[in-house]
């Protein structure tokens, strides 16, 4: 009981004294997280409504890999993506390898085939009550995509989210790619990682209250819109 | 009265009437739901799709629109391809499929599909929604209309595009008396505006308050195809005097 008092008076700490370091992890975690959610989203929804519209052979099979991929080891996608980095790669050129772009790309690898699974459940359900109609309206495919896209927007964001929760809670790939360097491409995950491995029991601890504080205010603030949305366009 | 706006069926043809249909057939499972069925409709008539539930008369209506492939016969349309024609055609289904967004975007969206520059889009969404008594409702979600409101802005939907030829599916079954009858007054002045009507109705007031002819389907044949008036007068057929006098139809 006492050290669960420690963990939440050290968290509460942490938080009211604004600590700096914390502050830097914390805003690094955030816009590592929120860019390869972001980038996930741009290749996912489009990704998940074509394999929900289009007819093609093996459109089943496909569906099934993107929901088999939403499972991917972040520790095998860490591994992949340091290999394709590393100098030796194919892309070693670039440099990336140890910078909070390379634990973005990482993040987006894994976020990805969640959003894109997501999306072609919700899109699909949409299609099967819209596309008669827009049949009716000669609207080709690829309009329809981003019709559907579109109508279901407020539903997608659940996907968006879940892709969110994964980002933010994974330590393997962003640790592998980023190499939890002090003030460079430290986030809260390997830092949590990192203190429990110097056994700063309560400090580790308390830092995961505060990760899932800001998944908490994320998730609540994304639920409000979609109530607000769910009132105004029924 | 309905504006004068330029059709979105620009086609170069005046008109894809008369519509041929012959010999058309359509199965599914195994099972024979429309059976050798050959009629010609022209111009100016509004045409009911008259019958008991499960005569076949939605699935005539889709394969007519192109939204089914017949199994066997065709359907013609002036000698136009059935894609040309179906840019002068637009469909009410029975339960509106509208958009998740405001009344209005909704009659955007149709225009902005078939190429109609966004300048001339804005004049044309405003009549459609006046036309159907939805201009004070505009900027309203779509999905928050009343049933009847619904059914009147897919009709305005519809006729934004201005088609030669509107299919309606039993446009008014789910609503209540004051909304059928506000969507038989926009469907009267559709007609005289010079759009070719065709409905299926199971509803015989109805058919009797819109018809200038009538397609009698029963158990997936086409059992008469008569002028409204003889129709309801005098009925050929056994099958559509036992419609008519209101006696059950095993289908």
């Amino acid at each position: 009981m006492h050290d669960v008092c420690a963990v939440f008076f050290t968290a509460i700490g942490l938080l009211v004294g604004l600590d700096r370091e914390l502050v830097a992890i914390v805003t690094l975690s955030l816009r590592v997280s929120l860019a390869a959610v972001g980038l996930a989203a741009l290749l996912g929804l489009p990704l998940g409504a074509a394999v929900a519209v289009w007819r093609f052979p093996g459109q089943a099979a496909v569906g099934v890999l993107l929901n088999a991929m939403m499972g991917l080891p972040p520790v095998v996608v860490g591994l992949t993506v340091y290999l394709l980095l590393s100098r030796a790669g194919p892309l070693g050129e670039l440099g990336l390898l140890f910078t909070p772009t390379a634990m973005v790309l990482a993040q987006c690898v894994l976020v990805t085939p969640i959003i894109a699974a997501f999306t072609r459940q919700t899109i699909a359900d949409l299609y099967a009550e819209y596309a008669e109609q827009l049949r009716s309206l000669g609207v080709g495919p690829g309009r329809a995509i981003w019709t559907l896209l579109w109508d279901g927007r407020f539903s997608l964001l659940t996907g968006i989210l879940a892709g969110f929760g994964r980002a933010s809670a994974e330590v393997g790939a962003v640790l592998i790619v980023g190499g939890n360097i002090h003030r460079v491409t430290r986030v809260m995950t390997t830092t949590i990682a990192l203190e429990t491995s110097k056994g700063n029991l309560a400090l580790a601890l308390a830092l995961g209250v505060i990760l899932m504080f800001l998944v908490l205010v994320v998730n609540a603030a994304a639920m409000v819109i979609q109530d607000i949305a769910k009132r105004l366009y029924g | 009265m309905l504006s004068a706006k330029p059709s979105v069926c620009t086609e170069v043809r005046p008109t894809i009437l008369p519509l041929t249909v012959h010999q058309l057939s359509f199965e599914a499972g195994g099972k024979r739901l429309l059976d050798s069925i050959s009629f010609q409709t022209d111009v100016g008539p509004r045409t009911v799709v008259l019958g008991p539930n499960g005569a076949g008369k939605s699935l005539l209506l889709r394969l007519c629109h192109g939204l089914l492939q017949p199994s066997a016969g065709a359907i013609t349309w002036a000698g136009v391809d059935a894609q040309t024609a179906g840019r002068c055609q637009a469909m009410v289904l029975q339960r509106p499929v509208l958009l998740r967004r405001s009344a209005v975007a909704n009659v955007r969206y149709v225009l902005r599909t078939r190429g109609v520059p966004r300048r001339q889009r804005r004049a044309m969404v405003t009549a459609a929604l006046e036309q159907a008594g939805l201009l004070h409702l505009a900027q309203r979600s779509a999905r928050v209309l009343s049933g009847g409101e619904q059914q009147r802005l897919a009709l305005a939907r519809a006729w934004a595009l201005k088609p030669q030829v509107l299919f309606l599916d039993e446009p008014t079954a789910s609503l209540d008396p004051a909304a059928t009858r506000a969507v038989e007054t926009l469907l009267q002045e559709i007609h005289q505006a010079g759009t070719k009507i065709i409905m299926t109705t199971h509803d015989l007031g109805q058919a009797r308050r819109l018809a200038d002819e009538v397609l009698f389907l029963h158990r997936g044949r086409l059992v008469e195809h008569a002028p409204a008036s003889a129709f309801f007068l005098a009925p050929r057929s056994p099958e559509a005097a036992a419609f008519l006098e209101g006696r059950l139809l095993w289908c």
